[in-house]
């Protein structure tokens, strides 16, 4: 089983503005990309279990223009706050990077 | 008009572009040049305090040459979100920067600047009318938050823009500003489709952000009709493919489908995205549809508190194995001492955190991962309502940490490494987000005062 960094051209996350934390998961082709989207390997179980979050606030949205799965969820802090640990919030895709993928 | 062609100089004022690639684009004549100078993505700390992201030196440098082009091409410059955040104070800065280039450059034109700091009383009468909204995820807001706020700003559509050009501003600086507004404005001014235009605006917002490979900051140039947008880099090191150009809507954006704006919402679910060559895209197919209610975003920041911080490093196996135990005696060993020195009510008085490097500093509560490695560091943070206070709590917390005992070494051991001399540093004001709201104005212009200067 390949793991998810091996077929994707980039996996990261970032600030959707202060309040909310985004996930891009970008496929290196469309074929592996719609084989990893109809398996739901990324799904909002895995998701929150993974990352210690309730299921009902992640978000996932399959984008098909770019052989994308972007993940959505709140911010654990505000950015900046003084409790943050990541202002960007662009370290917090590390989990994802060794998920097996079919 | 049939067509517009608008050049995005960087996707950051200060972040830099290619002179080369500027000059080669005005070759291709644009319409009118825009940059954004801001983002909420460095934090709360700029709008707090009013500081800017990038020097003046870096704006200096990007804007004299976006001015020396546009005032000769005789075509518009619009920055928007001055110095990060876009308060008065920055949009006052920024607008220092533009006078110092005209005098140097003996440029001549007429500048609008665009206030979008909020008055206080405005805003509490406004929701006391019911007429501000939670956004999702927001913090509980009443008069007192307004109150206690270091500065607010709404985030302005297209339309204070608009006003700006149309009273025959040739260069235009905005306080905070919506990032696609800054190149919606004109085009929507001119009669495009806004449908073309919003989702255009939304991939020139970043600059070269959209290209395939990019290298470092660049200007990015989109040819927009009523029906399409073509996006070509005018770098030729650069290039976009259709998959390039569509990933771009994810950046930043909890959904790559939907960009709410003051006026009305894209929705990019039926956009087209075609090669027309090995290194331009043809967009189109994308959606507008406009709101019912005109609702200007707002973003505030107060002050946290002042910090201090302590940083250093555990190497010793045996402490490392005992670590959780070991920093949770030493946080409450803390809390006795600080009761000692400063009285019982020094407790309200500040907050203490320790954060571990190696375990959960970078994920926090998400992270799930519990292994640990041969060291970790520490940072000790005491965030306080005074700089001395801060400073003061951390003298003790210094002493306290670095002789912390563990059960199986007998005698004073020295547990942590400490990489400064002095340990304690002096981190200054911290500031908070305290606003994730929508506010109804009267009109799209009420809330955005517009100065006019013949520089």
């Amino acid at each position: 089983m390949p793991k998810l960094w091996q077929v994707t051209k980039l996996i990261r996350s970032k600030n959707a503005g202060p309040f909310e934390l985004t996930f891009d998961v970008i496929f290196k082709d469309h074929a592996t990309y719609e084989k990893v989207r109809d398996a739901k390997s990324i799904n909002a179980a895995w998701f929150a279990k993974t990352y210690r979050l309730p299921p009902e606030v992640v978000v996932i949205i399959n984008y098909d223009a770019a052989s994308a799965i972007k993940i959505t969820i709140p911010r654990p802090t505000i950015s900046g706050d003084i409790n943050d640990t990541d202002v960007y919030g662009g370290q917090q895709y590390g989990p994802l990077v060794e998920l097996d993928v079919p | 008009m049939k067509e517009i062609r608008i050049l995005s100089a960087t996707g950051m004022l200060g972040s830099g572009f290619r002179e080369a690639t500027l000059k080669h684009a005005m070759t291709l004549k644009p319409d009118f040049i825009g940059a954004d100078s801001g983002s909420t993505d460095p934090g709360p700390y700029y709008l707090g305090s009013s500081d800017s992201n990038f020097s003046d030196s870096a704006n200096k440098r990007d804007l004299r040459l976006m001015l020396l082009a546009g005032r000769a091409a005789k075509i518009p410059v619009i920055v928007g979100t001055a110095c990060t955040a876009g308060n008065d104070d920055q949009l006052a800065r920024l607008v220092g920067i533009v006078r110092d280039i005209a005098r140097e450059e003996k440029l001549s034109f007429k500048l609008a600047a665009i206030h979008s700091e909020q008055d206080k009383g405005y805003l509490k009468k406004k929701l006391r009318d019911g007429k501000i909204t939670p956004l999702s995820n927001a913090p509980e807001i009443s008069e007192a938050v307004i109150d206690r706020s270091a500065h607010i700003v709404g985030m302005c559509g297209i339309e204070p823009y608009i006003e700006a050009l149309e009273n025959g501003a040739e260069v235009v600086i905005a306080g905070r500003s919506s990032d696609t507004s800054i190149y919606s404005a004109m085009p929507v001014m001119k009669g495009f489709n806004p449908a073309t235009v919003w989702h255009a605006a939304k991939i020139l917002e970043c600059g070269a952000a959209c290209v395939v490979q990019r290298k470092y900051p660049d200007c990015l140039m989109v040819t927009l009709t009523n029906d399409h947008f073509i996006v070509e880099p005018p770098n030729p090191e650069y290039r976009c493919d259709p998959v390039s150009v569509a990933s771009h809507n994810l950046y930043e954006n909890s959904t790559p489908y939907e960009l709410v704006e003051p006026s009305g919402v894209l929705n990019t679910v039926a956009a087209r995205y075609e090669a027309l060559s090995d290194r331009a895209v043809k967009v189109s197919g994308s959606t507008f549809k406009p709101s019912a209610r005109y609702t200007i975003k707002l973003e505030g920041a107060e002050l946290a508190g002042y910090q201090s911080i302590i940083i250093g490093s555990v190497r010793d196996p045996i402490i490392l194995r005992q670590l959780d135990s070991w920093l949770a005696g030493m946080t409450q060993a803390i809390k006795d001492r600080l009761i000692a020195v400063f009285g019982s009510d020094i407790e309200t008085k500040y907050e203490f955190q320790i954060r571990v490097f190696g375990k959960d500093a970078t994920m926090g509560r998400l992270e799930s991962e519990t292994k640990l490695g041969h060291e970790v560091g520490l940072l000790f943070q005491t965030t306080a309502q005074t700089q001395e206070l801060a400073t003061a709590i951390m003298k003790s917390v210094g002493h306290m940490a670095v002789h912390y005992p563990v059960p199986e070494w007998t005698g004073l051991i020295t547990s942590i490494a400490f990489p400064y001399s002095p340990a304690e540093i002096t981190r200054g004001a911290s500031y908070r987000f305290n606003l994730n709201h929508v506010v109804e104005p009267a009109s799209p212009l009420e809330m955005f005062k517009i100065d006019y200067e013949k520089v």
